[in-house]
């Protein structure tokens, strides 16, 4: 067992982590740690865009953004959050070109800006221009320079290093916390070097989770193998709460049947979808911006067409992203990587037939709650010493119930640039601390668990039966009957689970133990998120209840924030508790577009 | 580009279910005698499914201790490249039934980087390579407080090689590479391109005189192994051309 010693760690080297990492690396000595490579990080999938009021091609202001994401997330949103992000977009995307981000560009050599679901002119009076972009590269092009900039500045990275651990220097485990306002401190991680099979500490006075999103909860996603919700999971088996994770955004169009991202900046370039009958059905849903509504808007009026009958395809179950009507040569220049993915994985030729598209699990609006300077929540009012999040594994909240479209890759900046910049002010103002007794003996008794397991529960098996029951049951359309249907299978699971056992037993390479590994997150993540569904008995932003299809504003305006607290049977039991919406500007109004 | 098809009609649920045998290249560094060998496996796939989910199927159902990388699935991340009937490709954009699947079909690691675990190699000569070439802007004097100027024409100079997704099917495509591991490979060529090429750049003489090294371009033979084996569609024999020339002709 190796023991590193470090000012601040990173754990996560995608978007978030990276930008974190470079105001780290700058002010602390930084460590980042990834369980893949890092230009192997999702953010690269990211299409369509990252908005900023730059108004390059037409009028805009950081307000008006303000209020888009405000209303986008159908007042969830903490406005104080939203207003930090708006303000920070501009400089945002201004320091990633500065960086090298080659970013399209008007004639007159600005940075081109184009149309996204849910951004709009004057408080939505009609689409406004206001998406920055490389083609539909957008992820890549964000990964790759920040990447490029991390090797200019010699970051250090671990990479394909696993962090299975948080290590405090309180028990939050505990029925008993520790009183409010008692500090309470990170001391290190504990990571799995995938290469060799051993266990690394890391003792850092500052930890920044960056670890991304969950998506694999769900068996339609658009996420990658790898988002299996660690640092979350992480979080919560730390004691930690997790904040309202019932909100899982469903993106409109995904590759029917497989999930595959077909962004948004194509129905911003103009694309309509279309039902059965070609009927141009989101007039119906959003008459003021049809096919640019908000994702959670969109999703569901595709998932209500193909209920009512009005699905495409040989079983009726998808609709049509109908590209037809453009310029072929518009098209490749705007959108070509979504082309040639309908092309390689469908066959379809985009510039002649309609794409056929089902909503796809795309985002986490909740995670770890934080503060807007990143700083992890330990309840609603205090904060964990040293320990910071960002991206799509932390709450700001930015998104509320409803993450508008090129936001993520926004807030991955700036609250990732928040974390790196608070971590290593945090690092240069206290010590570290000793790692705990036995730091590592959670996470080796754990391994050696499914390591030595004999003809135990086969990974694969009950992660196929999780993912089919998200995506029956906890989806665009929800009621008491599915959730419940859902939440008694993932407690089953939880408890096959503790008999999981692998067929690899060697030490070099193991990702049958990691896979297996990911599963127990998956698991404790879908039952927060489930739980957290149930309980909200209203509908907002990408929570549906059909049994509550409003929202009801006097009930239910608030954050959930889940723990889980030890139970009579010696597992745990998650209890919810509420946080307050920061308002300063937008009163909630009803939501029509 | 990737195949293109016929007619929206070819949907995934009118293309039949068949069997498929992968024969896969195999190497456990913790066995008593580390020796590679080959093994078959059959799994049935679907009309869409791609070469990813055939060895998905493998590792899930019938031997968890195959070994690769992957993570997209869709070919964005670049982690998943291997050498299948004998040509580099990703295995989550490569569908089995352009493969002609009644045949096995071969799947090996890329060639060239050490074997660590079955189709998993050791990529960290292959990314120092490409740090090596400065893949970074670099600029001089003040930053502006906008951004800097760039007509659509000067960006478009440098857009092929921006989709790079270094995944190492040119590099380890490369005979050059496999017989002079020192080479920089068409990879860490394609990313200096990338910003010798960016009119924002001033770095471009610098990283040319990385590359005249004897291990730099002229290691090139122009095989365009490279070029058929981007998954990205990036015309990178072309780039290799392109740096030469610049090389010729303005900065050596």
């Amino acid at each position: 067992m190796q023991t590193h010693n470090y000012d601040v760690v990173i754990v996560g080297a995608g978007g978030a982590g990276m930008r974190a990492a470079l105001e780290s690396s700058a002010r602390a000595r930084t460590a980042v740690l990834s369980k893949l490579y890092p230009t192997r990080s999702h953010t690269g999938a990211a299409q369509g865009g990252m908005c900023a009021a730059l108004a390059n091609v037409e009028e805009d202001n950081w307000e008006w953004h303000t209020f888009d994401t405000v209303k986008g997330g159908d007042y969830l949103v903490d406005q104080d959050a939203a207003e930090v992000m708006a303000k920070e977009a501009i400089d945002a995307v201004l320091d990633l070109e500065k960086m090298g981000l080659p970013f399209n560009r008007t004639p007159e050599g600005r940075i081109d800006q184009r149309r996204f679901g849910g951004h709009t002119r004057n408080h939505g009076e009609a689409a406004v221009r206001r998406a920055c972009y490389a083609a539909d590269r957008t992820g890549h092009m964000i990964l790759q320079t920040l990447y490029q900039q991390c090797v200019k500045n010699e970051v250090e990275f671990y990479n394909e290093f696993y962090v299975l651990d948080i290590l405090l220097d309180s028990d939050l485990t505990a029925a008993e916390q520790p009183a409010a306002g008692a500090p309470v401190r990170v001391a290190g991680v504990v990571a799995y070097e995938l290469a060799t099979g051993e266990i690394h500490l890391f003792r850092a006075t500052s930890v920044v989770l960056a670890t991304g999103g969950a998506g694999k909860v769900f068996k339609t996603t658009s996420n990658a193998h790898t988002l299996t919700g660690d640092g979350m999971a992480l979080a919560l088996r730390a004691g930690l709460p997790l904040e309202d994770m019932e909100f899982f955004q469903f993106h409109p169009t995904g590759l029917a049947g497989l999930g595959i991202l077909l962004s948004e900046a194509a129905r911003g370039e103009g694309a309509i979808l279309r039902n059965s009958e070609g009927e141009r059905f989101m007039e119906r849903y959003a008459p003021t911006i049809k096919d640019l509504a908000p994702r959670d808007i969109v999703a569901r009026s595709m998932a209500n067409e193909v209920r009512e009958g009005r699905g495409c395809g040989p079983r009726k179950d998808y609709v049509l992203l109908d590209l037809t009507h453009l310029e072929p040569a518009h098209i490749e220049a705007k959108l070509p990587d979504i082309t040639e993915f309908a092309r390689t994985y469908l066959g379809i030729e985009p510039f002649t037939d309609p794409i056929p598209v089902y909503p796809t699990a795309h985002y986490a609006m909740g995670g770890v709650p934080t503060t807007i300077q990143a700083e992890v929540l330990r309840s609603n009012t205090d904060v964990v010493g040293g320990l910071f999040a960002a991206g799509e594994v932390a709450c700001v909240s930015v998104h509320g119930s409803n993450r508008l479209g090129t936001n993520s890759l926004l807030d991955i900046n700036v609250f990732g640039k928040r974390a790196g910049i608070s971590a290593a002010a945090y690092a240069a103002e206290h010590e570290a601390l000793e790692l705990p007794e036995g730091p590592a003996t959670r996470v080796v008794a754990e391994l050696d668990r499914i390591r030595n397991a004999p003809d135990g529960e086969k990974v694969a098996e009950l992660r196929q039966t999780l993912q089919e029951t998200m995506d029956a049951h906890a989806q665009v359309f929800r009621t008491e009957e599915s959730l419940t249907l859902a939440l008694e299978t993932v407690d089953d699971l939880r408890r096959r689970y503790r008999s999981i056992g692998v067929q690899d037993k060697g030490s070099t390479f193991n990702t049958d133990l990691l896979e297996a590994v990911e599963l127990g997150f998956l698991l404790d993540l879908a039952r927060v998120v489930v739980v957290g569904a149930l309980a909200r008995k209203e509908s907002r932003g990408g929570h549906f209840r059909e049994d509550f299809p409003k929202r009801d504003d006097d009930g239910f305006m608030y954050h959930t924030m889940a723990y889980a607290r030890p139970a009579a049977d010696g597992d745990t039991e998650i209890t919810l508790d509420k946080k307050p919406v920061t308002v300063t500007r937008y009163q909630p109004m009803e939501r029509k577009y | 580009m990737t195949a293109t098809a016929t007619s929206p009609d070819t949907s995934a649920a009118e293309v039949p279910t068949f069997d498929v045998t992968l024969r896969i290249r195999r190497f456990d560094p913790d066995a008593k005698a580390p020796v590679p060998y080959w093994q078959e496996f059959t799994v049935t796939a679907h009309g869409t499914d791609r070469v990813l989910d055939a060895m998905h199927k493998v590792k899930w159902e019938l031997d968890g201790s195959l070994t690769f990388r992957r993570s997209c699935a869709h070919g964005v991340c670049g982690s998943d490249a291997m050498r299948i009937n004998g040509v580099n490709r990703l295995a989550c954009k490569t569908l089995l039934k352009d493969l002609a699947p009644h045949k096995p079909i071969v799947i090996e690691p890329i060639k060239g980087l050490t074997v660590v675990k079955d189709l998993v190699v050791d990529m960290d000569p292959f990314f120092a390579s490409f740090r090596e070439v400065m893949p970074f802007l670099i600029t001089s004097g003040n930053t502006p407080s906008r951004e800097r100027l760039q007509s659509p024409e000067q960006r478009a100079r440098f857009d092929d090689t921006t989709k790079c997704i270094l995944c190492a099917a040119c590099t380890t495509s490369c005979p050059v590479f496999w017989t002079d591991g020192q080479y920089f490979g068409p990879a860490a060529i394609v990313n200096a391109h990338r910003f010798i090429f960016d009119s924002r750049d001033e770095g471009a003489t610098q990283r040319l005189e990385v590359l005249n090294d004897s291990e730099g371009v002229w290691r090139c033979r122009t095989t365009f192994n490279c070029t058929d084996a981007c998954p990205r569609g990036i015309e990178v024999t072309k780039a290799i051309a392109e740096v030469k020339r610049a090389m010729i002709t303005r900065a050596i």
